[in-house]
């Protein structure tokens, strides 16, 4: 640890010809620095808006809510897309809530000591894993099993609630939400599992003093208390989710129009933009920069609403698992 | 303390649990608690060792002795706090009326809703009003009746001096209150659940004077109600408030042991050893 | 000891107890079946979560294995339906990439990072608000931003890929080099200034080296994530059969080969994303966990 001994003074650093910085150009180097990052986020900002406008400018806004993206009949209608994005997102959420909730609390409360730190940093690893890998493993793994087993199956049981008509083809939105919740479950788990390690010992331990079975200390104090966090912990995973591209574009089957059931093929607007960039031109492409913008505007916005969630509950960002997964 | 009147104040019960029959247990001053040869350790290093005394009905016991003498550690073995530690093991035997603490019959749930605990610094629920940390103990043990819930909420409340101040505002959150009252509203969630013996952690070192002051004159009336056991490192405080006095101190091993126990009158004017003495003179703290 | 018979009900306290042991007693072995229940369902979820992440770890071995020999790893990519390709050109330009966006990006990071932690005013808020809204922006928008930035004008090639993977670790580097610095003790700072030094002196000799595991650990997991990602891929660097070392031309990655070979036909081509994505986990976990027992031990040799 360098200690005030090993600090040179500044006639020592002249007289050995060592680099230094006076307090003002040192100031404004990092204010430079800082500039151009700001500069940086302004010109994507701008890029995203300019290349976005024709199509505003020609159609108004009333287009990202139509129904049809046909552009051979300069049709540009955003909201089976926008519904994609939804859909695919609300079958991660409605899987990796309780199932990332329940894990978290048995890696905080439940697991012995030595096993902990073992399990949460595996999870934590698991969140680097690149989506386009889990993209493979859901296409060539999961699909056949999806088209040969889980969806007949779900069709079987579930059919009379109409959610599950058509065929079975393995893609499409089942298969993409899945593989979505496994992507964003080691967010959930290790945001949770920190939010609810932090709820003071004393509360535990009043809780426990008065009778109550382990159960009731984690229902009426621990999650009580971990509220705010835990919300932010599922709305930060949301935000990924929101944006996942690769993934979802290999496995939701591709499908221009609003899906009917949950085994239908469908897209989002990543899977939308992936798809179409390549060869677009024209309007087109200002209908994808379009599209951009508003995935940039629901993605940005989630993930603000997260932060200011989770910062208050576990000071800074919610560790490193935040960081990386951003 | 010593008188030979039996009023139903006296009596303890029991409730059989097959034919739900009550049958009275004790008189004056038989032991509510009683501790033989207690001792705790953690990982196989004994944090406090050779502890015997017996607490009495409706008394007042102070753990006194410098810091790190285990006081807290025996107290939290009283309600088996010890149970999710899992390198903790308590040994010797810890008798509550005819239970045995520590007997693998004995259910700690139920234990500690007949032992409460009142802790250092205040930890009222922050998401419960006033009234849901007041009843969180009774609704933790299966109480859902509203009326007992009410009855048992005001009589506590009453008894840790508080009703005045909040009768009137028991929707409001607890983090509302001041830091005495909070520690006083902890008291009364600590009551409501009708415990016969009530642990307290040092419960007034992280106040101030004023508020010391009345949570000391607090526990003086509470005495009737329940048999106080209260670890404190101010010996002012162990003089002011108890009856009897275990005085604890750390050996070479730093292990905690008991030097002496006695009625709190002899312990400080002469007690038996010199450790003792040395300690209640202030000859090291 | 003598026993004594009395009116119960002239005591409400006593009365009171008796009412609540009761009820305390006879609910006792429904609410601990409950919270039995109740946590078993908590350890049935652990298991639950485990086995995905766990299948997918070891499909990915078992799968990629298989493709890794020489000529996987020697030969650049082939086109759909020939044998006989590997993925070194696709390595060589991850790495190049990699290497590119982690040299822009590593000191303009700090810098930034140095700038938010050691600034309060408004203008600081607003920056690192900025920072914060920038690491959730979907990555394939960084993808088309830097198509239009820098590909319209000076076409395909593996710096627009670089600028656009840097794009997404600038922010997420900025911030935990602030936390990381933030984290180092004030009196440090203090006893510094104490003795007259100059702040960049006292940056660079004392509060980043004490920030070093923080940094490393947040710089490392943001290669690692940049390392991984594909949107940002797809619309910069093009892809090419060649092996190319040179970042101002078109290039080829790992990710973006997976990308392209998972939806392949060809047996060959899927074995290759197979061994192609092994590749790319492995290099992502090194980071990952490099990352962290770096900082175990540097913060092991600083007590």
């Amino acid at each position: 640890m360098a200690t005030t001994a090993s600090m040179p003074t500044e006639r020592e650093s002249r007289q050995h010809g060592r680099f230094s910085l006076s307090n003002g150009a040192y100031r404004v180097i990092l204010t430079v620095g800082a500039a151009i990052f700001v500069a940086l986020a302004l010109w994507f900002l701008y890029a995203i808006v300019s290349q976005a406008r024709p199509i505003f400018d020609q159609l108004g806004v009333g287009w990202v809510f139509g129904k049809v993206w046909n552009p051979n009949h300069n049709q540009f209608g955003l909201l089976p897309f926008i519904l994609g994005t939804i859909e695919t997102t609300a079958i991660a959420l409605v899987l990796a809530v309780p199932i990332g909730l329940g894990t978290a609390l048995a890696l905080a409360y439940l697991v012995p000591p030595r096993v902990k730190a073992t399990l949460g940093g595996a999870v934590e690893l698991l969140a680097a894993v690149p989506s386009v890998v889990y993209g493979l493993f859901g296409l060539v793994a999961l699909a056949p099993i999806w088209r040969a087993h889980v969806e007949p199956f779900l069709t079987s049981v579930f059919g009379w609630t109409h959610l599950f008509s058509g065929p079975n083809d393995g893609v499409g939105l089942l298969l993409a939400g899945t593989v979505l919740f496994i992507m964003i479950l080691p967010t959930v788990v290790a945001i949770s599992r920190d939010v609810l390690a932090v709820v003071p010992r004393e509360q535990v331990e009043g809780a426990m003093a008065l009778g109550a079975t382990r159960w009731q200390v984690l229902r009426k104090v621990v999650l009580p208390d971990a509220r705010t966090g835990l919300l932010g912990a599922f709305t930060l995973a949301t935000g990924r989710a929101l944006g996942e591209t690769v993934a979802v574009a290999l496995l939701i089957g591709n499908s221009d129009y609003i899906a009917h059931s949950l085994k239908s093929p469908a897209a989002t607007i990543p899977s939308l933009i992936v798809n179409n960039f390549g060869e677009a031109s024209g309007t087109e492409l200002a209908a994808l920069f379009g599209a951009g913008l508003v995935l940039l505007v629901i993605g940005v916005g989630v993930n603000a609403i997260a932060r200011v969630l989770v910062r208050g509950k576990t000071g800074a960002a919610g560790g490193a698992a935040s960081v990386a997964v951003a | 303390m010593t008188t030979d009147s039996f009023t139903p104040a006296d009596i303890e019960d029991d409730v059989n649990l097959s034919t739900g029959e009550v049958f009275p247990d004790r008189s004056v001053g038989h032991p509510v608690m009683q501790l033989k040869d207690v001792a705790v350790s953690f990982a196989g290093r004994t944090a406090v060792r050779n502890v015997s005394f017996d607490v009495r009905d409706r008394q007042i016991t102070a753990l006194i002795g410098p810091s790190g003498s285990g006081k807290t550690t025996l107290l939290r073995a009283l309600n088996r706090m010890h149970d999710t530690v899992r390198t903790a093991k308590v040994t010797g035997q810890v008798l509550l009326g005819d239970t045995d603490v520590y007997a693998p019959s004995t259910d700690p749930t139920l234990l500690r809703s007949r032992v409460g605990m009142v802790f250092q610094r205040p930890n009222p629920f922050p998401t419960m009003s006033i009234y849901e940390n007041t009843v969180a103990g009774l609704r933790f043990n299966g109480v859902r009746k509203k009326s007992l819930l009410d009855e048992a909420a005001e009589s506590s409340l009453v008894a840790a001096a508080l009703w005045d101040s909040v009768k009137d505002r028991q929707k409001a959150h607890a983090s509302t209150l001041s830091g005495g009252e909070q520690q006083r509203l902890c008291i009364a969630r600590a009551l409501a659940v009708e415990p016969e013996v009530l642990l307290m952690d040092e419960p007034t070192s992280a106040l101030d004077p004023i508020a010391t002051k009345r949570i000391e004159e607090l526990i003086g009336e509470l005495k009737n109600r329940v048999t106080i056991i209260i670890v404190t490192h101010n010996m002012q405080q162990a003089m002011r408030v108890s009856d009897q006095c275990a005085f604890l101190l750390m050996g070479e091993d730093k292990a905690g042991e008991l030097i002496e126990f006695d009625a709190t009158a002899k312990l400080f004017s002469e007690p038996d050893d010199a450790r003792t003495l040395d300690y209640v003179n202030g000859r090291f703290g | 000891m003598t026993t004594l018979t009395f009116d119960a009900s002239t005591d409400p306290i006593l009365e009171r107890r008796r009412q609540i042991q009761g009820i305390a007693r006879a609910s006792v072995s429904r609410r601990k079946t409950y919270s039995k229940i109740a946590l078993g369902i908590c350890w049935a979820t652990l298991v639950i979560a485990l086995i995905p992440l766990v299948a997918i770890i070891v499909y990915t071995v078992v799968k990629g294995i298989a493709a890794w020999n020489w000529t996987f790893f020697s030969q650049p990519t082939k086109p759909e339906g020939i044998p006989g390709g590997g993925i070194w050109n696709a390595l060589v330009g991850t790495v190049i990439i990699g290497a590119v966006a982690t040299i822009v990006t590593i000191p303009l990071g700090l810098l930034g990072g140095l700038y938010l932690a050691e600034s309060d005013g408004r203008i600081a808020a607003a920056v690192r608000f900025t920072a914060d809204l920038m690491t959730g922006v979907p990555s394939i928008l960084m993808g088309i931003f830097g198509y239009i930035a820098l590909v319209k004008v000076f076409g395909y090639s593996g710096l627009v890929g670089a600028f656009a993977i840097g794009m997404i670790m600038l922010p997420i580097i900025m911030r935990a080099c602030e936390t990381a610095i933030r984290g180092v003790p004030g009196h440090l700072n203090e006893a510094g200034l104490a003795l007259g030094a100059r702040r960049f002196t006292i940056a660079r000799r004392v509060i980043v080296p004490a920030a070093l595991p923080g940094i490393l650990t947040g710089g490392l997991l943001a290669i690692a994530r940049g390392v991984g990602e594909t949107a940002p891929l797809l619309f910069t660097i093009f892809g090419t059969l060649y092996t190319q070392w040179n970042p101002t031309k078109v290039m080829n990655a790992l990710p973006l080969v997976i990308f392209n070979d998972s939806s392949s036909p060809y047996p060959d081509q899927l074995q290759i994303a197979w061994g192609a994505a092994l590749l790319l986990m492995v290099m992502v976990l090194v980071l990952s966990i490099g990352s962290r027992l770096l900082a175990a031990h540097l913060q092991k040799e600083r007590r």
